[in-house]
């Protein structure tokens, strides 16, 4: 009988961060920022048609970067997730802090129990009605829950780009001038041509689901390019 | 049956139930089971009445009344019957109604889910054909008494026009392309629409021609409630055109239908 190599567990956790953060570090970053009619989420994305913000339910939001299977996976469960909820109980029962609870303790699972932790930074992002705060919740690879106030950045220069937009942000402003002030951080924290836009909103004039994806036309217009 | 299963983790590995809301449920033993024993008639329930649908030049409007009646006495007055099952589609409800609520319930969450899921919403067609397959699975029920009969009406994006289907109790889905009703009063609403239909009507014309079907019917079917002025009871009336589902300000009801019983005097 072979005994196996003692590992101890202190390196074992941190090869497993380092393969997970090198994953994400490939990643472009996404960012959500509240603005004065609700939540606004920006990613850099090439793709038209794999998306990396949709929609979870009437006023939450998700968005991943990293492995795309790996994040489509947990949007798949999310939404499950919310509509097995919303069914069972009533609309206004799902919510933002229940689900990203879910997401952390199922990325926090993977991370100790799988052979490979997953490589993917995730947002759960919920828009406030009748005067509640809106809420921005970050969940890391390893399961680790962060609650964020004004704006959040997930992907590969997230800190970078949160260092940036703290210098940026003041107070909640209109959406074309969120959308701008957003977008001249990425260009300036990535120094190069960015490849492309993805943007939801989740509107609080909106009536039941609040999640809607700007068009190219829309994001082109409010960049003064359109 | 242990609804634990989804509040403490995520449901990531549910038997794959693709993108079906009630394979999910089903998965997780959350189903509704349709199912009954015992004798027909063993079970008292009250049922919706009439509703009815015609299509117009922008789309589809539907009326349904507001009474349950529980053999020959009134259940309720104000019940629902006439809902949004996505944006741009509708459904009402006649039969059992506690069954046909929750079959309603049901068919709303799953076209929701697959449209998150897939980023895209089903044909209108492919609406109908799942609709018309819960009516299906509901046929135990049928052998004890408990029959739900719904009506899908909407707005087909891809062809541009305004569709509506008929349903029958073994699950049975036919398009139809004037006008449908269902329901106790459902005949007596169909052969004033044989006379009034005239294809093309503009909204307030099929608003006010909807309307008044929903009072021939309550005239000749006692279980149907026509507009109740004393009280303020009016039909449920919802319109679905290329700007979306919309239900029509109980106001304006009130209004067209002060008109039309005004007119049957």
């Amino acid at each position: 009988m072979s005994i196996p190599f003692y590992v101890p567990p202190e390196q074992l956790v941190k090869d497993r961060a380092e393969y997970a953060r090198k994953g994400i570090a490939r990643g472009r970053s996404i960012v959500a920022m509240e603005y004065v009619g609700g939540v606004l989420l920006l990613a850099e994305n090439p793709s038209r048609t794999l998306y990396k913000i949709s929609e979870i339910y009437d006023r939450i939001a998700f968005a991943g970067v990293g492995k795309y299977n790996e994040f489509e996976a947990l949007r798949v469960a999310g939404i499950r997730h919310a509509d097995l909820k919303g069914y069972m109980y009533g609309r206004p029962d799902v919510a933002a802090k229940g689900l990203a609870n879910a997401f952390s303790q199922t990325l926090g699972n993977i991370f100790t129990h799988e052979i490979k932790p997953y490589e993917v930074e995730i947002l759960v992002v919920e828009v406030g009605l009748n005067g509640d705060s809106n809420k921005l919740f970050k969940v890391t690879y390893d399961g680790t829950l962060y609650d964020e106030r004004w704006f959040c950045a997930i992907g590969g220069q997230a800190d970078i780009l949160t260092s940036n937009l703290t210098e940026r942000y003041q107070d909640p402003a209109s959406l074309t001038a969120t959308i701008q002030m957003v977008a001249d951080a990425f260009k300036q924290v990535e120094q190069r041509q960015i490849d492309g836009w993805e943007a939801a909103v989740l509107d609080r004039q909106t009536e039941r689901r609040t999640f809607r994806r700007l068009s190219q036309d829309e994001i082109a217009a409010a960049l003064g390019n359109g | 049956m242990s609804v634990d299963r989804f509040t403490g983790g995520l449901p990531a590995v549910a038997p794959s139930p693709g993108t079906s809301f009630t394979d999910l449920l089903r998965s997780l033993d959350l189903a509704p089971e349709w199912k009954g024993s015992g004798a027909v008639g063993s079970v008292q329930a009250p049922e919706g009445t009439t509703v009815l649908a015609l299509r117009y030049a922008d789309g589809v409007v539907m009326v349904g009344d507001r009474q349950a009646t529980e053999g020959h006495l009134v259940a309720h007055r104000r019940i629902q019957k006439v809902f949004r099952a996505d944006n741009y589609s509708t459904v009402a409800i006649s039969g059992t109604a506690g069954l046909a609520v929750e079959m309603v319930r049901l068919f709303q969450t799953e076209l929701e889910h697959y449209e998150k899921l897939e980023g895209t919403r089903l044909s209108l067609d492919g609406k109908a054909t799942y609709l018309a397959r819960m009516v299906r699975s509901q046929l135990p029920m049928v052998f004890q008494g408990l029959v739900v009969v719904p009506l899908f009406a909407g707005f087909d994006e891809a062809s541009r026009e305004g569709r509506l289907y008929t349903f029958d109790v073994v699950g049975g889905r036919y398009e139809e392309q004037d006008f449908g009703a269902t329901g106790t009063g459902g005949r007596d609403a169909k052969s004033f629409l044989r006379g009034a239909y005239r294809e093309g009507f503009d909204e307030p014309t099929a608003l006010n021609v909807a309307i008044q079907a929903l009072i021939a019917a309550s005239e000749e079917d006692t279980a149907t409630g026509g507009p109740d002025i004393q009280r303020g009871i009016f039909p449920n009336v919802v319109t679905v055109t290329s700007a979306g589902y919309r239900e029509v300000p109980e106001d304006q009801v009130g209004a067209i239908s002060s008109a039309a019983l005004e007119a049957v005097r």
